[in-house]
């Protein structure tokens, strides 16, 4: 039933998507199919997005690749060029970015932009403390040491922001920790105004962990509520 | 079900941008770079009272050391209400802004007009309605001016929960006196204030979060995370903000989040003139002649209402304040 929704969505998507590229730029590039470059690669270096994002982009927690349905398509785009340009590393991302042509970098973020996928299932951080103090972080800051609380860029309840300040809900507490002791070691270097860096500079690895486990222990879709 | 809205959604922000993109366009080329004549600044209300030495530093009382009691109720109330005044304040309100958008960390954050520091001063003598204030009338004009809004009326349940959270941070503070990092910190005057250089401040360190429009930005769900700095859902034409100097110290102080202090004094003020030198809700004041509400409310070298920018003669077609009607 998921399948089906997903395709029909897939199809309006695509008759939407190729009206758009026609308009807008005329190009061919509305016969790229982002599906099957996410199930089978490009033919090139760029080897299949789903065996590490999932079927449906949920993502593989334990190894902490991320989730990527339903995130912002700039901001997946924008990653994708980061790989590209080394300026965000990594090893496994870096020969694939750059092995897909600008087109299909654009067609692949809008596709993963626009798929809905159950919250992948990972081993839950048994730690209520651990969680609490995440929580404290990710809504309230640590303003005695210049850090403005997670929510205050990414939303409350860490739905994101636009296309720089990408939804958290739903990773992966193994990724949000490895995202944020990327940007203190510097391997990541891709952020505007270099807000990341500062902001992870600052944590310590016990801060870093309770906020990875207060971001992995969300469900992809929140409640509305007010002030917690 | 939200297949087909998605798209729509897509084409929409497609048009926002251009429109976006068209707006900055047009600004670019509109701006004079012409100095706006310094003339002395207003003494701040407090100037009187005592001053205790810089170093000295307050730290108000942490959230587990409010009391378990209906006194707590009504702290913890007023910390919501503060926090979170979109949904726990609604029905006096009339724009997007919370009270934390400008008091930071709960209004715990020295240099970010501080509740704690504040409480101490009141009541005073405010120039801007000419008789002694309680803290209470204080936080009417925020809902007034910086919230666009109504006043609630006095010793309505909202006032006294943000009078006692504002109580409650200040315990044990000496009344009547300025402590270090109360209001915004006050910047050395410049002589000029360039625009065309604020516009680039902005569109460096501003727009990311801000949005090239200065509309702000929301999440999926609605809610604002990054407050709009002009336009109808911005502070209106009387608030504290809409004096360059203001605005100039808060932004030094605390601008881009986690980058406090990192701008110069020069980007800071030409910033703050840049964004306070856009349309934004009427003041409030205001009973149908520019001239007279600029006379007898504004005017100085921080206050560009009533004057001519970019082409623009500011508060001139500015939308009404307050609420919009529903």
């Amino acid at each position: 039933m998921l399948l089906a929704r997903i395709d029909r969505r897939h199809q309006l998507k695509w008759s939407l998507m190729a009206i758009c590229v026609a308009l807008e730029v005329s190009n061919p590039a509305f016969a790229l199919d982002p599906a099957s470059i996410a199930r089978s690669g490009n033919g090139d270096a760029a080897t299949a997005c789903s065996s590490c994002h999932g079927d449906h982009g949920e993502g593989l927690p334990d190894n902490g690749f991320p989730r990527l349905a339903g995130l912002d398509s700039r901001y997946l785009r924008t990653q994708l060029e980061a790989f590209a340009s080394g300026s965000r590393a990594n090893e496994i991302m870096h020969p694939i970015a750059k092995a897909l042509s600008s087109d299909e970098r654009q067609s692949l973020a809008s596709y993963y932009s626009g798929l809905i996928a159950p919250k992948a299932p990972q081993q839950a951080v048994d730690d209520d403390k651990l969680i609490a103090d995440g929580k404290s972080i990710a809504l309230d800051g640590i303003w005695n040491k210049g850090l403005p609380g997670c929510s205050q860029c990414h939303a409350k309840l860490g739905l994101g922001v636009g296309a720089s300040f990408p939804r958290l809900a739903g990773q992966s507490s193994t990724y949000i920790g490895n995202s944020l002791a990327a940007w203190k070691d510097g391997s990541r270097g891709n952020d505007p105004l270099s807000l990341m860096a500062g902001i992870a500079s600052k944590l310590d690895q016990s801060q870093i962990d309770a906020v990875a486990a207060y971001y992995g222990s969300l469900p992809v879709d929140q409640p509305e509520g007010k002030t917690p | 079900m939200s297949d087909i809205a998605s798209d729509p959604k897509t084409w929409f922000a497609g048009v926002l941008f251009l429109a976006a993109a068209g707006f900055a366009g047009y600004s670019i080329g509109s701006y004079p770079v012409e100095p706006v004549k310094v003339v002395t600044a207003p003494q701040p209300a407090t100037g009187a009272l005592p001053q205790t030495p810089k170093d000295s530093k307050f730290s108000p009382p942490g959230d587990d050391k409010i009391p378990d009691s209906e006194f707590g109720k009504s702290v913890r109330l007023g910390q919501a209400i503060f926090y979170d005044t979109q949904n726990n304040a609604e029905e006096f309100i009339g724009n997007s802004l919370q009270c934390s958008n400008c008091h930071l960390d709960k209004g715990r954050q020295p240099d970010s007009a501080p509740l704690w520091a504040a409480y101490l001063v009141y009541p005073a003598y405010r120039a801007k309605n000419g008789h002694v204030n309680t803290f209470q009338e204080r936080l009417q004009g925020c809902f007034e001016y910086s919230m666009n809004g109504k006043a609630p009326p006095l010793g309505d349940k909202t006032l006294v929960a943000l009078e006692s959270y504002a109580y409650f941070l200040a315990k044990g503070a000496p009344t009547g006196t300025v402590l270090p990092g109360q209001g915004y910190p006050k910047l050395p005057r410049p002589d000029k204030f360039d625009f065309a250089n604020g516009k680039e401040v902005y569109s460096q360190k501003c727009a990311l979060c801000h949005g090239a429009d200065g509309a702000g930005q929301q999440s999926p769900d609605g809610q604002t995370v990054f407050p709009p700095l002009w336009g109808p859902k911005s502070y209106n034409w009387g608030a504290g903000m809409s004096s360059i100097n203001n605005a100039a110290g808060f932004i030094k102080a605390n601008m881009p989040f986690s980058q406090g202090n990192t701008l110069t004094d020069k980007q800071a003020w030409d910033v703050a003139a840049y964004i306070d030198s856009h349309e934004r809700p009427q003041d409030p004041r205001f009973k149908g002649s520019l001239a007279e509400t600029q006379k007898e409310h504004h005017g100085g070298a921080y206050d560009l209402y009533g004057t001519t920018v970019g082409g623009v003669t500011l508060g001139k077609d500015s939308v009404p304040s307050g609420p919009l009607p529903q």
